[in-house]
């Protein structure tokens, strides 16, 4: 008798499971591709992140401001729609796959490497930026210089991202790492002395040292590369290419570097040439 | 479609939830007790004591109190459960102060759940044990305790399971316990989502029912007949 109520409340707890993957897929909004829909409508939703300084931050008043953001309210006015008419939405790293698939963005621009996983699912145009993975220290350190002075230090980062796995990785041997929820929690570490730098992508990092400056700086030469795009849906080809030309525009007019120097320039991080749009 | 989960330690990471789960669950058992004497002691510092800390504690999210066991006590004030100069200082450390923070929180439950236990003993044999000339402890450690912990096996059984699920906080300060390595595929395997989600959401259901019918079953074993 025991042993088949476990078995039944098991299968019960299968089929819940099969039916939540079930839901995962279909759910398209409007048959018209982002463009045609953008001129129509004028109306756009956008997912960027909401608490990164420099790149995507909500700010007390409620409007965005960042390089991301710059990004794309740029492609949004070259999609025909003006700023009034975007819906900012908040992209967390785990959910951006999803909001785009569901159809409950339109685009999203929040730190987004592109991979080869990422792309079984969704669309990439760009890359608009090369982020590579960096270290944030106190301004008064001397002793780390790079990813060859690690020996014995104590890292931060958030939690399963790329950079802390890179560390775990690789670097295990010579650094622990600290993993907490936000960016924010490591700034406070690296402030208090209880860890010695902080890593992971160094434009974000350069925006953390951007918004409190002096505090902090970065070190060394970036020792990944992460290409940074556009997600959009997938079968959406004419979209991908109108946000690719427009990302090319941006950096030819000289807007791309004005909004970096704007908003990362701060942090003293040297803003790189821009790199040409591959994925489009 | 399941390659990708033979390149992770799923079973490593959940040997670290049962750890912090069995030494939190051990902890939160003795100092619940303690909590729970002092609530029904003679003493008004004690009670006072005692109350205070289950009505701040129970009422604070454990997010927080996890989050502040790292930040505030070990970050900040410089309170650490591990040798500083350790190689592996941050796991230890993170380990450690996370089981202190399920203690602190779970134990203000198990106290809760015991101090019912205790008015469920008739008041007539604390009298008669006092009558006997039984100091209060020798009351509460023969008489009473006893046919306390005897009632509430069942609702200690739900506290074990909130404690089992409650364990995947600690990955906010970076215990790599299962919720942890989950954050780490949803990361890599952004193409198989909710089969990651499946196989921690059973991962976890596998932990916690043999553990509601195991209790489930004790429970009535010893249930005190009156």
């Amino acid at each position: 008798m025991r042993l088949s109520r476990v078995l039944r409340t098991s299968a019960v707890v299968a089929v819940a499971g099969l039916t939540l993957a079930a839901c995962g897929g279909g759910g398209e909004s409007g048959s018209k591709n982002l463009v045609a829909r953008a001129k129509e409508d004028k109306k756009i939703t956008i997912g960027i992140k909401f608490d990164q300084p420099g790149l995507g931050l909500q700010t007390q008043a409620g409007k965005p401001e960042g390089f991301d953001v710059d990004v794309a309210k740029y492609i949004a006015k070259e999609l025909g729609v003006e700023e009034s008419g975007i819906t900012w939405k908040e992209a967390q790293s785990a959910e951006r796959e999803n909001l785009i698939e569901k159809g409950d963005v339109d685009f999203i621009v929040a730190t987004y490497s592109i991979t080869d996983k990422r792309k079984e699912k969704v669309a990439f145009a760009g890359p608009y930026f090369v982020a590579g993975q960096g270290l944030l220290v106190r301004a008064d350190n001397t002793d780390i210089t790079g990813n060859t002075a690690l020996n014995g230090k104590k890292l931060c980062s958030v939690k399963g991202s790329t950079p802390a796995q890179k560390i775990k990785d690789e670097y295990s041997k010579d650094a622990q790492l600290q993993e907490y929820g936000k960016y924010s929690d490591c700034i406070t570490a690296l402030e208090n002395g209880s860890i010695d730098a902080v890593t992971t992508d160094d434009v974000i990092l350069a925006g953390f040292a951007a918004k409190s400056p002096g505090k902090f700086k970065l070190v060394g030469e970036p020792f990944s590369k992460e290409n940074y795009g556009v997600g959009l849906k997938k079968d959406d080809a004419e979209s991908r290419t109108a946000i690719a030309n427009a990302i090319t525009k941006m950096q030819q007019d000289g807007s791309w570097k004005k909004s970096l120097e704007a908003n990362v320039g701060p942090s003293g991080y040297k803003i790189p040439e821009p790199s040409p749009v591959t994925e489009k | 479609m399941f390659d990708f989960l033979g390149d992770y330690d799923i079973l490593g990471a959940f040997w670290t939830t049962i750890q912090l789960a069995v030494l939190s669950a051990v902890g939160s058992l003795i100092w619940g007790t303690i909590l729970a004497g002092m609530r029904v002691s003679p003493v008004p510092i004690m009670r006072g004591f005692g109350t205070a800390y289950v009505n701040v504690v129970r009422n604070t999210p454990l997010t927080v109190i996890i989050f502040f066991c790292s930040i505030g006590l070990s970050s900040t004030l410089a309170f650490n459960l591990a040798p500083e100069n350790s190689p592996t200082f941050i796991i230890d450390n993170g380990f450690r102060l996370a089981v202190l923070g399920f203690v602190a929180y779970t134990s203000t439950f198990v106290c809760e759940s015991l101090r019912s236990g205790i008015n469920t003993v008739p008041v007539g044999q604390a009298e008669a044990a006092r009558a006997l000339g039984l100091s209060f402890s020798q009351v509460l450690r023969i008489i009473v305790l006893p046919q306390a912990f005897r009632s509430v096996i069942a609702p200690l059984a739900s506290v074990l399971i909130a404690l089992i699920k409650n364990t995947t906080v600690a990955s906010v300060i970076g215990v790599a316990e299962a919720s942890l390595l989950m954050a780490e595929m949803i990361e890599n395997e952004s193409d198989a989502i909710i089969l990651v989600f499946s196989v921690f959401a059973l991962g976890f259901v596998l932990l916690t029912l043999p553990v509601g019918l195991l209790l489930g079953w004790v429970a009535k074993k010893v249930a005190v007949k009156r």
